[in-house]
């Protein structure tokens, strides 16, 4: 018969005390399992929400609260940054079909708008490009692999259709959106007065599969859609509010829709009819155009005033102060003039690891912008402040573990007594000091192996039951059977709850020494003397 | 085979003053002879069989079995001594509550270097009549039964000499005469030296040797009488 046997034989004998010894090794360790798993997990999301692009843009505020709403869909956005302030990042055509490099696009491999401040029910809205879903990435796998954005249901949408979107996977699930759904949008964010701009609906193109990441809880709509509600057109400066004003802002709207249109005639799937049209409506908006293109725009006159009063008796078209969006905006097919649009943020994927820290300097250097690295400031944020919490979890924890393991040493010790006429047995029947004293050492050991199996089963069962919660509050995706990530442990990666069985070894060992002890130092003789 | 020389043992009063209990010059059971050793209670006999088995060490003296002078070892290798060499049944059977009858004669062969050997556990107790009673742990056997199980325990590692200690003293007079009948008989199949005390007399007209410890001891009956009894634990 094995010693493990016989240390198992006399854990049984105790049965009630062994059970309430390793409930609580159990409970103890289920606690730790839990902090371990559910910080380590968010605080892996956290991390890999913030990968896939090195900078964010947005206006001069504060880091973590750029970091927060534009990554995490948490807090207020800060202030807008003007629409050209993005093309600086970009590759683009000018009014005459040119193509010009941004200012610093030669640095950039993508840059992605954000455009925020809505909501749908309790989701934030996120007016961006296709490019956020076909040319970032939302981390990496533990290989390198870039993690690519998968479609559940559907497929991406398309820029030229304004009002598709695509649902991250909980909000889907949450807001009960299916592909071909048609949904407005609320201004404002987590606000019950906040007006609904049911006028303007978004149909559902695609539905992400889940990331694991914030982005689940998003609901993400075409920019160019995003624009075209009243609420998100840029007021005009003052001086725009003439005559000279009008025309100006006319003939950017024209240029704008020859843009469109053009970009529309190029697309391959357009029938025939149609694009037969669109030629036609380019043609008479590039003559009108041409047209315009001589005249001077004339001083503030009275001429221009009168003008100004035709056409607001005209009644078709009313004066820019009088209207949101512009007429021309409002058909949903013409994208909104690029002055009257800002973005939110830019998501920035350099060409290069060194352009990030140049451009983080430059642009931090200018008035215009901030830039921040969203895996620093989350980095921060958890070693700050998140870090500070999971320690302070983490010790409870342990003490609750280090308390069941005294625990145990209780119980044996109290056994001891009991047990003192079978050490003296064992003893006479040959078993050596150190056999003893290695039995009662297992049977600490076989406690607290059992109950912390049983705490790390405990631990992910209760993970598996507070999922959909965790899930539907965090964005996070988390599995009862899924390890705590891993941690620098050695020289190597490891999930620490591998740790955590050998740590309870040593920790029954450590509470096993004291009546081990006691069994080593039996008195035979005086042992099988006592009375049975 | 087991030769005691010059042993004496004394404990210590409370006031420190020593307490003799053994002295005897010369002490010796030849292999597989079978004898029974009589002495009143308090008169050293566990004590002597503590000694004879290494459980307690002598104040001096030589206690050699089958040539080696057990004394002479450390703890350790006389507790290796003892599981290999030595069968020990005591007073009050000593089975391990919480193991079956197989278990518990099997635990006798755990401490061995040779290891268990279950179909031998098997074998000793059907050879002692429990062959249908192997799962069952103690609280479910007779008292008779348990000490047959405790008989097969301490033959289960073919022991050079199997020490009773009373081993007829809690058992009813029906199951006496078979505790004393299967001692004999094993010991004698397995030509194990059989050393039993006993305070009584009603077993010695079975045994051609019977020794009387008061006559092997020089410790005076009157110092030894008016010592603690064995029940209290001091002579132990």
């Amino acid at each position: 018969m094995s010693l493990w046997k016989i240390a198992w034989r006399s854990i049984q004998q105790r049965k009630l005390s062994s059970l309430l010894t390793g409930l609580s090794i159990a409970l103890g360790v289920a606690l730790v399992v839990i902090v371990l798993v559910i910080h380590g997990v968010v605080s892996q999301s956290f991390s890999e929400a913030a990968q896939g692009y090195h900078l964010i843009l947005g206006a001069k505020g504060g880091k973590l609260q750029l970091t927060l709403n534009t990554v995490f869909h948490l807090s207020q956005p800060i202030e807008n940054v003007p629409y050209s302030f993005f093309k600086e990042f970009t590759e683009y055509q000018d009014e005459s079909g040119n193509h010009v490099r941004g200012k610093y696009a030669s640095a950039v491999e993508v840059a992605v708008p954000y455009c925020l401040g809505d909501s749908y029910k309790d989701f934030r809205v996120v007016g961006t490009t296709p490019d956020l879903f076909e040319k970032l990435s939302y981390g990496a796998y533990p290989d390198g692999t870039l993690k690519h954005y998968q479609f559940a249901q559907g497929s991406n949408f398309d820029a030229h259709d304004f009002h598709a979107a695509v649902i991250g996977a909980v909000a889907a699930r949450q807001a009960g959106l299916k592909l071909g759904d048609h949904f407005p949008i609320t201004h404002g964010i987590a606000d019950e007065n906040a007006k609904i701009h049911d006028e303007d609906l978004f149909h559902v193109v695609g539905i992400l599969a889940p990331t694991g990441t914030p982005n689940d809880r998003a609901v993400f709509v075409n920019m160019e859609g995003f624009y075209l509600i009243a609420d998100h057109v840029k007021p005009l400066p003052k001086q725009e509010d003439s005559i000279d004003g009008v025309l100006k802002m006319h003939l950017e709207q024209l240029r704008s829709a020859h843009n469109h249109l053009q970009r529309a005639a190029a697309a391959k799937d357009v029938p025939a009819t149609a694009a037969t049209q669109i030629k036609e409506a380019d043609q008479l908006i590039d003559e009108i155009l041409r047209a315009a293109k001589p005249q001077s725009i004339r001083p503030h006159s009275g001429a221009t005033k009168t003008a100004g009063d035709e056409t607001e008796h005209d009644g078709a078209e009313k004066s820019p102060r009088h209207r949101h969006p512009p007429s021309l905006a409002t058909d949903k097919q013409i994208p909104l003039p690029e002055n009257q649009r800002e973005v939110t943020a830019v998501l920035l994927l350099l060409k290069n690891d060194v352009f990030s820290q140049v451009l983080y300097n430059k642009i931090n250097e200018g008035d215009m912008a901030q830039a921040v690295f969203p895996s620093r400031e989350v980095t921060n944020l958890f070693e700050g402040i998140v870090g500070h919490v999971r320690m302070i979890l983490l010790v409870l924890a342990v003490l609750v573990v280090v308390v069941a393991g005294v625990g145990v040493m209780v119980s044996i010790y109290n056994s001891m007594n009991d047990r003192r006429r079978e050490i003296g047995i064992m003893r006479a029947l040959g078993a050596a000091r150190s056999t003893v004293m290695s039995i009662v050492l297992m049977e600490s050991v076989l406690l607290a192996l059992l109950g912390g199996m049983a705490g790390v089963i405990l631990g992910h069962v209760t993970i598996g039951l507070f999922a959909p919660f965790v899930t539907a509050t965090t964005g996070v995706m988390i599995n009862f059977w899924q390890p705590a990530p891993a941690i620098h442990f050695a020289g190597t990666f490891i999930s620490p709850e591998v740790i955590l069985i050998p740590a309870l070894l040593v920790l029954a060992t450590i509470v096993g020494f004291l009546p081990a002890l006691i069994a080593y130092r039996t008195d035979v003789a005086r042992a099988l003397s006592d009375a049975p | 085979m087991l030769r005691l020389q010059n042993i004496r043992k004394a404990y210590v009063e409370p006031d420190g003053s020593p307490l003799p209990i053994l002295e005897i010059p010369e002490f010796h059971v030849a292999a597989g002879e079978q004898m029974v050793l009589v002495g009143r209670s308090g008169s050293g006999k566990t004590t002597l069989l503590q000694i004879i088995a290494g459980i307690s060490r002598p104040d001096s003296g030589l206690v050699e079995i089958a040539g080696l002078d057990i004394t002479q070892l450390s703890e350790a290798g006389r507790d290796r001594f003892r599981a290999e060499r030595i069968g020990y049944v005591f007073q009050t059977f000593n089975l391990l509550p919480a193991f079956s009858a197989l278990e518990n004669v099997l635990l006798g062969m755990t401490f061995t270097r040779t290891g268990r050997d279950a179909t031998r556990s098997e074998d000793l107790l059907k050879r002692v009549g429990l062959g249908h009673r192997l799962a069952h742990r103690p609280a479910a056997l007779s008292v008779g039964e348990q000490q047959r199980v405790a008989v097969a325990r301490a033959l289960a590692n073919r022991p050079t000499i199997l020490l009773a200690d009373e081993p007829t003293a809690n058992v009813d007079t029906a199951n006496q005469q078979q505790i004393i009948d299967l001692l004999r008989e094993t010991c004698a199949e397995e030509k194990i030296a059989l050393v039993m005390v006993t305070h009584t007399q009603e077993v010695t007209s079975q045994f051609d040797r019977v020794d009387h410890l008061a006559e092997i001891n020089q410790v005076r009956p009157s110092v030894a009488g008016t010592t603690p009894t064995e029940e209290d634990g001091s002579l132990n």
